[in-house]
């Protein structure tokens, strides 16, 4: 089958479809998610050998069990979307940033750094603006780089992005074996210099500040002059510079505004959540954002629902691997079969099959 | 420094197999970003397999079998994980950035529940694989660092070799390589742009599988180590480090092993500054990357339509 539609005699060929009714792209992505949970259960069911609807039960337990629980859905939630949100402007100009992971960990690192050196000689409301400078700009350095050689010498952005990751990271453990007085490496939690609690909850700053981001973000990219340079940009380059847009410039700005979404999620991993930073404190959040802005089509309102989706696999499934005794890498398992089916379904979207004889078959 | 040498060596033809295979996949046009979890999936493959093989022997191994058993699964898993690639970004015409790295995700999933399940110390297969050359204690340092390593390593270098002349000296190498740089054009002149890129896929995966293989039966003696991924992403640095040559992969990929274990040999060294000496691969690789993009030497670049996918309607 490997070249159908491509080879001179197949009898079917493939053409791009016309824009599709809204409820028959939900109702094929939605297919598709079905699709993947029958075969995520069959999976489970052949290795644990247990009925799949006590599988989801234990999936929904995961999840929603508690009300700790769904704060801590909330919360991952909210730190992915706005991961997710920072990726987004960069991805929608067609520049490939796989280096979320390494400019959240830059911000990760540099509000540990202000936390730790600064926080007994500032009061709080000057620590916790310090705090936002120094993790913003550690992203917007992170981001720039790549950026820079990029506009000026066409450098290969997803390799450059990369290879930054890994840098962050090695700085990250350089920065705890030299820092950390007992050379354990491990930095004990600095709770008192965290950012303020609103209503007494532990995340609900967090999850105010990613949904006025998310709106933030909603707006620049479809109603400002910019979010529409970077559309334009990322749909064709040479129609870009034919209608006057300085490339250049689009690029580097676009990729500044990215650069700071991450330090402002690495400011709320480490003043928000953890108080403490180690070298997988991203733990691949940097890589989940790229599916979860590619599969809401750059759309940050659609984002909160592929987000959703991805966290609650993630949390569900972790449950089910403990509640059935199986190994934790089920969830990654698990989330790569789903994400898998949905990349797929894209394709029943975008183009349908049809016969060589003009006779129309089902896609 | 002999037995830094030797270790250079064994850790490096990890990435030479990484590299090689994500080099054919990549002059096919295809930025696979999954090579880290094909190369943990070709891991936990082989070592399943040899798991398998070495319960179901008993006492009566044969060693040839016991090497070529994990090798055939190894290739296998690797071959299935490019299937699955190949088929999302060709067939199914899906965005192959996104495409790898969800399979990179998938894999390492798959090969920690494999390992999982098993236990993760192969120190019985492992030792068929480090089987040395018989004469190499007599030759002295000479022997240490040619003859001294196990099949794994000259199977590396072979393959190697034999992927630098098939893409340099033959029509299929032109074939593939043409469809990497404008798969229209290869198209139109008769090249089944589809079949090509399946096949590279394909087969690159199945190598860049084996360097899984070698990093935890050779390099590690069969102890498993969940960082398989992280020698995943170096192996893809060393294909820009090598500019899109197999056989400078050979010398790169030496250079990569260096690099990476040299903290550990170099005396007065802090604990700390280690960290920072591990940073050295990738930041050699962003020179790398910046210098041949500002020399802008046509042999020395990614191939032109590297990550682009191809319809024929919409050329």
């Amino acid at each position: 089958m490997a070249g159908m539609g491509k080879t001179k005699h197949s009898r079917i060929h493939i053409v791009k479809r016309e824009a599709l009714p809204w409820y028959y792209r939900v109702g094929v992505r939605a297919l598709a998610i079905v699709a993947a949970l029958i075969v995520t259960a069959v999976v489970i069911m052949l290795l644990t050998h247990k009925n799949p609807i006590q599988v989801y039960i234990s999936m929904l337990k995961g999840a929603f069990g508690t009300e700790l629980r769904i704060w801590s859905l909330l919360q991952n939630i909210a730190i992915l979307l706005c991961i997710s949100l920072a990726v987004t402007p960069a991805f929608k100009m067609r520049f490939w940033n796989c280096g979320a992971e390494g400019q959240v960990l830059v911000g990760c690192l540099a509000t540990t750094a202000v936390m730790m050196f600064l926080g007994d000689s500032l009061p709080l409301p000057l620590l916790w603006t310090v705090m936002l400078i120094a993790a913003v700009g550690a992203g917007i350095v992170w981001a720039l780089l790549p950026a820079v050689t990029k506009s000026l010498w066409n450098t290969n952005e997803t390799l450059f992005t990369l290879m930054m990751n890994y840098v962050a990271t090695q700085l990250v453990a350089f920065f705890l074996k030299t820092f950390v007085k007992n050379g354990s490496g491990v930095l004990p939690p600095m709770p008192e210099y965290g950012l303020p609690r609103l209503l007494n909850k532990d995340y609900l700053l967090n999850i105010v500040i990613v949904v006025v981001l998310t709106v933030l973000v909603y707006i620049y990219l479809k109603y400002t002059k910019q979010g529409y340079e970077i559309a334009v940009v990322g749909e064709s380059e040479n129609t870009a510079r034919y209608i006057g847009i300085n490339v250049r410039k689009v690029v580097i700005r676009t990729l500044v505004v990215s650069g700071a979404l991450c330090g402002v999620a690495g400011l709320l991993l480490v003043g928000g959540t953890n108080h403490t930073i180690s070298t997988t404190t991203v733990d691949g959040r940097g890589f989940t954002a790229i599916m979860v802005s590619w599969l809401a089509k750059f759309d940050p309102l659609y984002m909160v629902l592929t987000t959703f989706l991805i966290v609650f696999l993630d949390r569900g499934t972790q449950q089910v691997a403990t509640d059935f005794r199986m190994p934790n890498a089920l969830s990654d398992i698990v989330t790569g079969i789903i994400l898998l089916f949905i990349i797929g379904c894209e394709f029943f979207l975008q183009y349908k099959i049809v016969s060589a004889k003009a006779g129309k078959e089902n896609a | 420094m002999v037995a830094f040498i030797v270790s250079a060596i064994r850790l490096g033809m990890t990435f030479l197999f990484g590299s090689t295979g994500e080099t054919i996949t990549e002059k096919s046009g295809h930025l696979n970003l999954g090579i880290p979890g094909v190369m943990c999936v070709g891991a936990s493959c082989g070592c399943f397999a040899e798991y398998l093989y070495l319960t179901a022997a008993k006492r009566s191994v044969e060693p040839i079998l016991a090497v070529l058993i994990p090798i055939l699964a190894t290739l296998l898993g690797g071959a299935l994980m490019g299937l699955i690639y190949s088929f999302l970004t060709v067939t199914l015409r899906c965005n192959q950035n996104v495409t790898g790295l969800t399979l990179t995700t998938f894999g390492v999933g798959v090969s920690d529940f494999m390992i999982a399940k098993t236990g993760a110390i192969y120190s019985k297969g492992s030792k068929y694989f480090t089987a040395a050359l018989p004469f190499a204690d007599d030759l002295g340092w000479f022997g240490k660092i040619f003859f001294s390593h196990g099949i794994l390593i000259y199977l590396a270098i072979a393959i190697a070799l034999i992927s630098s002349f098939v893409l340099s000296k033959t029509r299929i190498g032109l074939n593939l390589r043409s469809v990497g740089e404008n798969p229209a054009t290869a198209d139109a002149a008769g090249i089944n742009v589809a079949r090509y890129r399946y096949m590279a896929t394909c087969i690159g995966c199945a190598i860049a599988g084996l360097g899984g293989l070698s990093f935890v039966m050779d390099y590690l003696h069969g102890n498993w180590e969940y960082c398989i991924d992280a020698i995943g992403w170096l192996a893809i640095a060393l294909v820009i480090f090598t500019v899109w040559k197999p056989n400078l992969g050979i010398i790169g990929s030496i250079v990569f092993g260096a690099l990476y274990i040299a903290s550990s040999y170099i005396t007065g060294v802090s604990f700390a500054s280690k960290e920072l000496f591990k940073m050295l691969p990738y930041i050699v690789t962003i020179v790398v990357l910046i210098f041949t993009s500002i020399r802008d030497k046509k042999e020395n670049q990614p191939p032109q339509s590297l990550g682009l996918p191809y319809f024929r309607e919409e050329r």
